[in-house]
């Protein structure tokens, strides 16, 4: 312990508001003159609450506390489902350039010619990497995409004055699908995992009759495997009168080298904050476009982007669309990043990066494979699902993994998800790391699995140890959350 | 009183006249870890046998709990609000969800008796 309590450089920082030096300010402003009171008697009575502050003290607490956040330009960052992976900076210099950087939305249609044009060239990458005939493109996000997406169907079921009430969702769907499907006022039922960790074909036929709206299916799925009855399920749900949504959140591990309209897809999502390394988790806003198939294509929302002799137009009403689902377009500079990935990594890198995330999974998932336990058996896609089976009696848990795995300087990967494999660890190192960054993510993780192994369970109950905080008690805090400060009570009064 | 009765979601259910308690098994809090929030049901909804009834949450996850068979629901445990803490400690006990009405005895015979249940977790797990 260092008596001003900082670890070297790593400055303890408290609150803003606990350095308050009252009537202290970044800047000297002459108090105003006297004059008329004209507020009438609604003048504040208390101060204003905000902590006195000089400049420099002010730049130090933001920095040093943006010091303490971990991000993917720090280090590995491999959360299992989320994709971090690298943002070039490329596409942040083109995001920048005046032409797209200065637009407004409600600039005239003729002065944002160049801006149309590149939503237009955007929508035919994302329907020619789908082998789908139309995008709707202003969803803002991934679960705003499936909202789309189950918009859609649902207007394409009403035109045929077929109203139907269930949608079917697997046990392993992200929460968002049931979410989504529920907020669309359809009944979820959910359908089991087979002991292959995919979709139980036998189930799902089972559920399906002429009340199924869709079937939610995510491919790859959250186990990291890659459904391989696709087909066959999107066969039998047309059968059905239904649709496939296909939740595109991993279509990262597939791009290039699957298209999901060869698959039977009807609509998906694709988070451009993912597969095409735009920001995100505090970076940036999400973009979650949807692809739809020729029978949904006519309900989808406007606005969207035409060309024709007079130039690029934006069509603001279609008696078919749904609707709209955002006040303008949509994420404008994720667009812009987006494009910028795919044009500087052309149609052969796109599958390339998702060649190198594949590989680089099941590297983890071979090098682990003999001290951990796989969930099931691989290869994987872009993801390793680790279970706790390796660490029954030795007194660790996944979440003692994760908190040792800070320690060693890494994020930790996805923990207790996805539900149906039990203590589950989901990596996903993406193709941004090197071999020698994930050679190094596995020396760690080998250490650890040994050390569980040879009984030394303290260890990683006192872990992390270096980090700015130790274990946090996660129970206190979800009983008993302090969500915000508080001035402590004033004195008492004795002035007066 | 009834013997305890099982479901293979993990709940526990017992009936004392036609009002039933219901409650989730040791097995279950012990696989959700630490429970923090506890959502109950209305009283007077209907349940449907295998219908949504609760959701526990955990700090691991968030979890449905299930009515095992169908009924109106009479009471709910209020006292989990405050202590959810309370479905760790007494699962059997303290940390009862709810009470139903019941609306078809039958249904009970299709539940599993303590020793299937037991075997059932030894099996599965």
């Amino acid at each position: 312990m260092t008596t001003t309590g900082h670890r070297g450089l790593d400055h303890e920082e408290p609150l803003i508001f606990e350095q308050d030096s009252p009537g202290l300010s970044g800047v000297d402003l002459p108090l105003p003159k006297g004059g008329p009171d004209r507020l009438g008697g609604l003048g504040r009575s208390r101060p204003l609450g905000l902590p006195g502050m000089a400049e420099p003290q002010v730049v130090r607490h933001f920095t040093r506390i943006s010091q303490r956040n971990y991000a993917i330009d720090a280090g590995m960052y491999p959360l299992g489902s989320c994709t971090m992976k690298h943002n070039p900076r490329l596409n942040e210099k083109v995001v920048r350039l005046p032409g797209l950087g200065d637009l407004h939305p409600l600039q005239p249609v003729r002065t944002v010619q160049g801006a149309l044009r590149l939503v237009d060239t955007l929508a035919h990458w994302l329907k020619t990497l789908c082998g789908m005939p139309a995008v709707a493109l202003s969803p803002a996000a991934g679960a705003h995409g499936e909202l789309c997406g189950l918009m859609t169907i649902r207007a394409a079921h009403e035109a045929r004055g077929d109203a139907r009430r269930k949608v079917l969702v697997p046990e392993s769907a992200h929460g968002t699908n049931p979410a989504t499907a529920a907020l669309c006022g359809y009944d979820v039922d959910p359908i089991p995992a087979n002991d292959r960790g995919r979709l139980d074909l036998a189930a799902f036929k089972a559920k399906l009759d002429g009340s199924v709206a869709a079937l939610m299916l995510t491919n790859p799925n959250t186990c990291g495997l890659f459904e391989d009855q696709v087909i066959e399920a999107a066969d039998l749900v047309h059968r059905a009168g239904g649709y496939f949504y296909c939740d595109g959140a991993n279509f990262n591990a597939i791009v290039g080298r699957v298209r999901p309209g060869d698959l039977g897809v009807d609509a998906m999502h694709i988070n451009l904050h993912k597969t095409f390394s735009t920001p995100h988790g505090g970076g940036g806003p999400g973009s979650g476009p949807v692809v739809l198939s020729a029978a949904l294509a006519p309900y989808a929302p406007v606005p969207y982007v035409v060309h024709d002799k007079g130039g690029f137009r934006l069509i603001e009403s279609d008696p078919k669309a749904f609707g709209r689902i955002r006040a303008f377009h949509g994420q404008m500079g994720m667009f812009v990043r987006a494009l910028s990935y795919m044009m500087s990594h052309g149609g052969d890198g796109l599958r390339q990066a998702a060649e190198d995330a594949v590989l680089n999974a099941n590297y983890v998932m071979a090098r682990l494979g003999d001290l951990l336990s796989p969930a099931f058996l691989g290869p994987c896609m872009h993801e390793c699902l680790l279970d706790d089976h390796a660490l029954k009696d030795t007194g660790v848990t996944t979440l003692d993994i994760a908190k040792a795995l800070i320690d060693e300087g890494f994020h930790p990967m996805t923990v207790y998800f996805p539900l149906v494999v039990h203590g589950a660890m989901l990596i996903e190192p993406t193709e941004t790391e090197s071999k020698a960054s994930v050679d190094q993510f596995i020396a760690a993780m080998r250490a650890l699995a040994l050390r569980a192994k040879s009984g030394d369970a303290e260890f990683f109950h006192e872990s992390p140890t270096l980090a700015p905080r130790r274990r946090l008690d996660e129970t206190s805090a979800a009983r008993h959350p302090v969500l915000r400060w508080r001035p402590p009570a004033p004195p008492a009064a004795a002035a007066e | 009183m009834s013997a305890r009765r099982y479901t293979k979601d993990h709940e526990w259910i017992i009936v004392d006249g036609d009002i039933a308690t219901v409650g989730i098994t040791d097995f279950a809090q012990e696989q959700l870890g630490d429970v923090v929030f506890v959502d109950l049901p209305a009283i007077g909804k209907e349940v449907t046998k295998g219908g949504e009834a609760a959701v526990v949450e955990s700090v691991k996850a968030a979890s449905e709990v299930y009515a095992p068979i169908a009924g109106t629901v009479v009471a709910v445990n209020d006292g989990l609000a405050g202590e959810p803490a309370k479905v760790n400690a007494e699962p059997f006990g303290g940390g009862w969800f709810m009470k139903l009405k019941v609306k078809d005895p039958s249904e009970l015979d299709g539940l599993l008796d303590e020793a299937a249940y037991r075997a059932f977790v030894a099996e599965s797990h």
